[in-house]
């Protein structure tokens, strides 16, 4: 086969749209097994150095990350000094075992034994015994003490990812996210989104590969292509930015309007980079921004002065135009060691958003005080999440004016800013008229989920997950119905502002108000725009 | 419901397992932690059929799968066993504390 034979591109599912043309990087290091085995001597010596490594990068984490983290990363180090444990291991290297086969099914015999645990909290371990397995078989393979060393612009390929990898990447310079499964409701889709890096999802097995190009729009992804497929990968590029380029210009034009009537178009941010964004100067404000990344910071449990320097910094970002942002949304498919229990059989209906917060008022008073004292600062409001109930919102509203009230008695500023609620939950979206706040914003991710069965981050219910369906657009004109009639304003956040396909239906459902990433805004403001025009708008 | 005797060469314990999820791996750690602080050889067992067990090894004591409320024998052989056998004892008992033992 000659060298310029264009090799077939692997197909999956779009998660997030864009290109990236760069070195393909794999992530998983079960995957690359190529490994020769030396003498019983070297075996032996080539595991206890990786051991010794393995324990060393586990104790810098451990100390980095403290709180419950750490004490989970002392079970990994505990294991990996445990004689009874890793003796056998070396025993079974002097009878001709390979180091890596040794140590894999040593470890792959505990993980079993975990995973049959009836015990929620056992099961749960396994992963923290496959992490273990994985990071001293990264160094047995590798022969390098390190994760792969990741070059800017790399197109990355894992069987999936988790947020906090993706976090820990630096993607300052552009690059992509191939993923063998993973599904694009997952939460690491929406932060791929969110920093606009292209995203593939479920491309089932790929070869391995030196240059790779992928193909967020098409879904694509091409592995050490010849000189026509990078030439035709540069023109769909080229018309992708041109199609940015006057998405830019219409973000320069007067509000977006349909039949007659204002939409205002907010955005979300994961983190107050998201800011950097350049569209983000365009919106009418920020219509969510998330506070969780506040949790994963290396000194555990952010204190109130960090807090109120971050909700200070966006308020002043904003100046006068409307900043909402949400108490701490842990939980579900958002786990923080130390904060959501573990070991819940059903995480996404358990003790997660507001409901985790009223059970830990040590955590969410800290918040509610950094938020009270930076209401002084700005255009400020405050959601509550994952509420079900009424009783749980004027809870919260009384522990929020107690807070209040005691700032103001020490003679710190502090005003109660406006409040309103998340509605995901279908009870809150059914029994809206119970809720006496300030305004609804509808959490279309979650309240599609609920309504329809469907775990968002199992890529197997793709296409049953559709937001679309008539009875979650039932149930957000419901609450954009009884926002209208009670004076109450009503937005959605959710991952449908951002997807232009939903936008007719949105606003047929009497919704003015959209919070959408930055990476979108140019072109939600451009489909209005085309629908305004009677482009579809009916 | 602590007490230790002298059984021969070993000295027994028995303690009552009060944390709220049983023998888990922070439980676990701390446990063989301190076990590791005694030259005694150290066994514990969750139940008076199961066998003992090396108290300094995290696998087994995470394998005893020692759920709440069960009690945990404790027998040590060697010169510091009674110190050992009262540490972990006072360690179980106080429910793994956070202090440094």
């Amino acid at each position: 086969m000659r060298a310029d034979v264009a090799a077939p591109a692997c197909r999956g599912r779009t998660a997030s749209i864009g290109f990236a043309r760069g070195p393909f990087i794999r992530l998983n290091a079960r995957e690359n097994s190529a490994r020769t085995p030396g003498s019983p001597q070297d075996e032996a010596l080539a595991l206890r150095g990786a051991i010794q490594s393995s324990s060393e990068q586990i104790a810098e984490l451990a100390a980095a990350a403290g709180g419950e983290a750490t004490q989970i990363l002392e079970f990994q180090v505990a294991l990996l000094e445990d004689q009874d444990f890793i003796d056998p291991i070396f025993t079974s290297l002097v009878q001709g075992t390979p180091a890596d086969t040794a140590w894999s099914s040593a470890l792959d015999e505990q993980i079993a034994d975990y995973d049959t645990a009836s015990d929620e909290y056992l099961k749960a371990r396994s992963s923290d015994l496959a992490d273990l397995r994985d990071r001293v078989l990264r160094i047995l393979h590798g022969g390098e003490s390190l994760a792969p060393e990741i070059p800017s612009g790399a197109v990355i390929c894992a069987d999936d990812l988790p947020p906090s990898r993706f976090l820990e990447i630096d993607w300052s310079g552009g690059g992509g996210l191939a993923l063998l499964r993973g599904s694009p409701t997952s939460h690491v889709a929406m932060l791929a989104r969110a920093r606009g890096i292209p995203m593939v999802v479920q491309l089932g097995s790929v070869p391995d590969a030196v240059i790779a190009l992928l193909d967020g729009e098409g879904a694509t992804l091409e592995l050490n292509p010849n000189a026509e497929q990078i030439g035709l990968f540069e023109r769909r590029r080229e018309i992708h930015r041109r199609s940015r380029a006057s998405a830019r210009a219409i973000l320069r034009r007067p509000a977006a309007t349909w039949r007659g009537e204002r939409i205002r178009l907010l955005i979300n941010i994961q983190r107050v980079e998201d800011l950097e964004h350049a569209d983000a100067q365009y919106a009418d404000g920020i219509g969510l921004m998330r506070t969780e990344f506040l949790l994963s910071g290396p000194e555990g449990m952010p204190d109130e002065e960090a807090q109120y320097r971050t909700y200070d910094e966006v308020l002043r970002w904003a100046d006068k135009r409307p900043v909402t942002i949400r108490t701490f949304d842990a939980g579900g498919d958002k786990p923080v060691s130390g904060f959501t229990p573990e070991g819940e059989a059903n995480p996404f209906l358990g003790l997660r958003g507001l409901r985790l917060c009223l059970s830990r008022p040590d955590v969410f008073k800290v918040q509610l005080r950094a938020l009270a004292r930076a209401a002084v600062r700005g255009n400020l409001k405050v959601m509550f999440p994952m509420v079900t109930m009424a009783a749980e919102l004027e809870t919260a509203r009384t522990v929020f004016t107690e807070i209040v009230t005691d700032l103001q008695a020490r003679g710190i500023a502090a005003i109660l800013p406006e409040l309103g609620i998340m509605v995901e939950v279908p009870a809150a979206a059914m029994a809206i008229g119970d809720f006496k706040c300030a305004f609804f914003s509808i959490g279309s991710n979650d309240l599609a989920q609920y309504v329809l069965a469907c775990d968002r981050s199992n890529g197997a219910l793709g296409n049953l997950i559709d937001p679309l369906h008539p009875a979650v657009l039932e149930l957000i004109a419901r609450v954009a119905e009884h926002g209208r009639r009670a004076g109450v304003s009503v937005s959605l956040c959710g991952d449908m502002a951002s997807d232009p396909r939903c936008i007719p239906a949105l606003l047929h459902c009497e919704l003015r108000e959209l919070s959408v990433n930055a990476s979108s805004l140019a072109q939600i403001k451009q489909t209005i725009g085309q629908l305004g025009h009677g482009g579809g708008g009916g | 419901m602590l007490e230790t005797s002298a059984n021969g060469p070993f000295v027994t314990g028995k303690v009552a397992l009060v944390h709220a999820v049983g023998m888990h791996a922070r439980p676990a750690v701390k446990l063989t932690k301190l076990a590791k602080r005694f030259q005694a050889q150290i066994s514990i067992r969750a139940s008076e059929t199961a066998d003992w067990i090396n108290a300094k090894s995290v696998a087994k004591v995470m394998a005893l799968r020692a759920p709440p409320n069960s009690t945990i024998e404790i027998k040590a052989f060697g010169e510091d066993a009674d110190a050992a056998v009262a540490a972990l004892i006072d360690l179980v008992s106080a429910d793994f504390p956070d202090r440094d033992p």
